[in-house]
């Protein structure tokens, strides 16, 4: 199973709204991809596309050369993408180990439907996953007690106990303290070193140029630029998408340049 | 902040699994013996019709807890499982001649017709969220009473008359009773097998976050489905019983608005998404509402008492008997090794503690950083 994820012209309106026009994107196989652009310039829509949460209204997603475009959010999982939220979830009555359990796949050694969840070997797994994320001493705690630092960590441990083959993070770094984001930086490199693919929308600009190898520029829903990090983000376009009011108030008093 | 710091005694596993399993089972060895002895120490008519009461609400609170405590779907409209179950053995006595022991061998057919009600039921409801499901499970109830009482082969407002039973006045209650209390025992031991299966993980990850849960892969149509289908099974199942006890079917008795209140109460006085939880409701709150009928002849004035009850219950123990008393456990244990802990070492207690019994069981222990990087390899593409 590859992972290079494609998207192919998508357009998706909400109303007179057009959160997405003719996007298209590739993510390349082992690649760490991010995607930035302004706050409503589609990033969460396309997330919700890729991942089945919602249709497009034209183009096509496509995983592996397969077309999941409309596929349902549980059979996108199936075929091997995971995702997580911008707002961290997970499932607070539930306790770390139970919420890892949720997501891993039935291994074969387990007995009838009415069989413990999760094997030994699912739970041997759950804990080593949580080990790698540095949250197995609350293993047995419920997980709405933890902070929310780590329930970052739990979510995106949960989404790695199917091993999908392509992990789309939504906001990895937002609201965690530096020493936490280097964790967790830490940890996409090492999983991606071991062959999982990323993609990762994230505002922090430190975290993705340090992390990606590739990164997309999105703004009002269509790709403005592709490309290395230190290519994009001396971009004039990036900058003027990203950056625009910031840059353009500077020098307007001037009139010097405009 | 930092996100590793150590954090409350809340963290730990409360107690040792080991030993409250067996605490646990050996409660339930008890309670069962008491159960079994029960008629033959209280042999009045009476107090067996007490117990049975008790035993049916048992059954039918946990399987209704099967479904709406697990997967958080409060259906407030389980008395159609209960009244189909309960046509389902008048009518078949009635059509194909059935009397005497004959009649019981129709239990099993309410079970599933039941079930098999809930799946254009559970098709129809299931497709809107919470709120708005509990409204329409209540409007579901409501077109099956009417049905009930419009259709000619339900008998209409006049119902069903049950087959006489010829047997001994003394002990008639007896086989019932016992019958009751198979069903409360396989329905908890049920309950408690779902609990812990895959298959209830998905419907409690449902109940915390059911969009989430579709992103690691949960199906929760299929999940919720078939929840209500195990539920509308044993409820089927013990409104068969009820129908040959009481000896009668009406559409205002067989799908009747207060079964499902009753249910919903005893959930959430024992404990919304526990195992034995709505079956200690159901102990608890069935006799004390027959008691309450048979002190005020007056059917309001009970009724209201057990308003009372249910508004004391809401303010007092919102989340339940079970949970609430787990907790204040929880705490008092972790408050007395606080106590200990900081009599011996300040540092270091904590983290040996945390390590749940269950894990560092063989096999889970060699958690080492080798295995770690050869047990994430597996399945990984290349």
């Amino acid at each position: 199973m590859t992972a290079e994820l494609r998207t192919e012209g998508i357009s998706k309106a909400f109303g007179g709204v057009h959160a997405l026009d003719d996007c298209s994107l590739t993510v390349a196989e082992g690649s760490i991809t991010g995607l930035i652009g302004p706050n409503g310039s589609g990033k969460t829509t396309l997330f919700n596309i890729m991942t089945g949460y919602e249709r497009p209204d034209s183009g096509a997603v496509y995983l592996a050369g397969q077309n999941i475009t409309g596929a349902s959010a549980q059979k996108v999982f199936g075929l091997g993408m995971g995702r997580t939220f911008q707002l961290t979830r997970i499932f607070p009555r539930l306790t770390l180990l139970e919420n890892m359990l949720v997501a891993a796949k039935p291994s074969r050694e387990r007995g009838g439907l009415l069989a413990r969840a999760g094997g030994t070997v699912d739970r041997r797994r759950a804990r080593e996953l949580l080990e790698f994320t540095g949250i197995d001493q609350y293993a047995n705690a419920l997980a709405g007690t933890l902070s929310y630092g780590q329930r970052k960590l739990l979510e995106l441990a949960t989404v790695l106990a199917a091993d999908p083959a392509i992990v789309l993070l939504d906001e990895p770094a937002g609201g965690v303290n530096p020493s936490l984001i280097q964790t967790i930086a830490a940890r996409i490199r090492d999983l991606n070193a071991r062959g999982t693919t990323f993609l990762i929308v994230e505002h922090n600009m430190e975290f993705v140029m340090g992390l990606c190898h590739q990164v997309t520029v999105l703004d009002y829903g269509t790709v403005v630029a592709a490309g290395p990090p230190e290519i994009i983000s001396t971009d004039p376009r990036v900058l003027d998408a990203y950056l625009g009011a910031a840059l353009d108030d500077e020098p307007s008093p001037d009139g010097a340049d405009a | 902040m930092t996100s590793s710091a150590v954090r409350s005694p809340a963290h730990r596993a409360a107690g040792a699994p080991g030993h409250r399993t067996l605490l646990t089972s050996a409660g339930l060895v008890v309670l069962l013996a008491v159960f079994a002895i029960f008629p033959l120490v209280y042999s009045n008519p009476l107090a067996t019709t007490y117990g049975f009461d008790a035993l049916i609400f048992i059954a039918a609170a946990s399987a209704w807890n099967i479904f709406s405590g697990y997967s958080g779907y409060l259906s407030l409209g389980h008395a159609v499982f209960f009244g189909s179950g309960m046509y389902t053995v008048a009518i078949g006595a009635q059509d194909w001649h059935l009397t005497g022991d004959a009649v019981f061998a129709l239990l099993p057919l309410a079970a599933v017709v039941a079930a098999a009600v809930a799946v254009p039921v559970g098709l129809v409801a299931l497709r809107v969220r919470r709120h708005t499901f509990v409204v329409i499970t209540i409007a579901i109830f409501f077109i099956f009473q009417l049905m009930a009482f419009n259709f000619s082969f339900t008998g209409g407002t006049s119902g069903i008359d049950a087959p006489i039973l010829n047997w001994a006045p003394g002990t008639y209650n007896d086989p019932f009773y016992y019958l009751a209390m198979v069903i409360a025992a396989v329905t908890l031991a049920l309950s408690w097998l779902i609990r812990r299966s895959r298959f209830g993980l998905h419907l409690r990850a449902i109940r915390d976050d059911e969009d989430r849960a579709r992103s690691l892969g949960v199906h929760p149509m299929r999940v919720k489905l078939g929840a209500l289908v195990v539920s509308a099974l044993i409820t089927g199942l013990v409104g068969g019983l009820w129908y040959y006890f009481i000896g009668a079917v009406h559409p205002q008795s067989a799908f009747d608005p207060l079964f499902d209140l009753q249910l919903a109460l005893m959930g959430f006085f024992g404990g919304l998404g526990t195992v034995f939880g709505p079956a200690l409701g159901a102990l608890i709150l069935e006799p004390v509402q027959q008691w309450l009928t048979v002190q005020f002849t007056n059917d309001y004035l009970s009724e209201i008492l057990l308003g009372a009850v249910f508004l004391l219950v809401i303010l007092f123990l919102p989340r339940g008997v079970i949970p609430t008393l787990g907790e204040r456990i929880t705490a008092w244990r972790s408050r007395a090794r606080d106590r200990s802990v900081s009599e011996t070492t300040a540092d270091g207690g904590a983290a040996p503690e945390a390590a749940p019994p269950d894990l560092t069981a063989p096999g889970t222990s060699a958690g080492a950083p080798a295995s770690r990087t050869a047990g994430r390899r597996e399945g990984t593409p290349s």
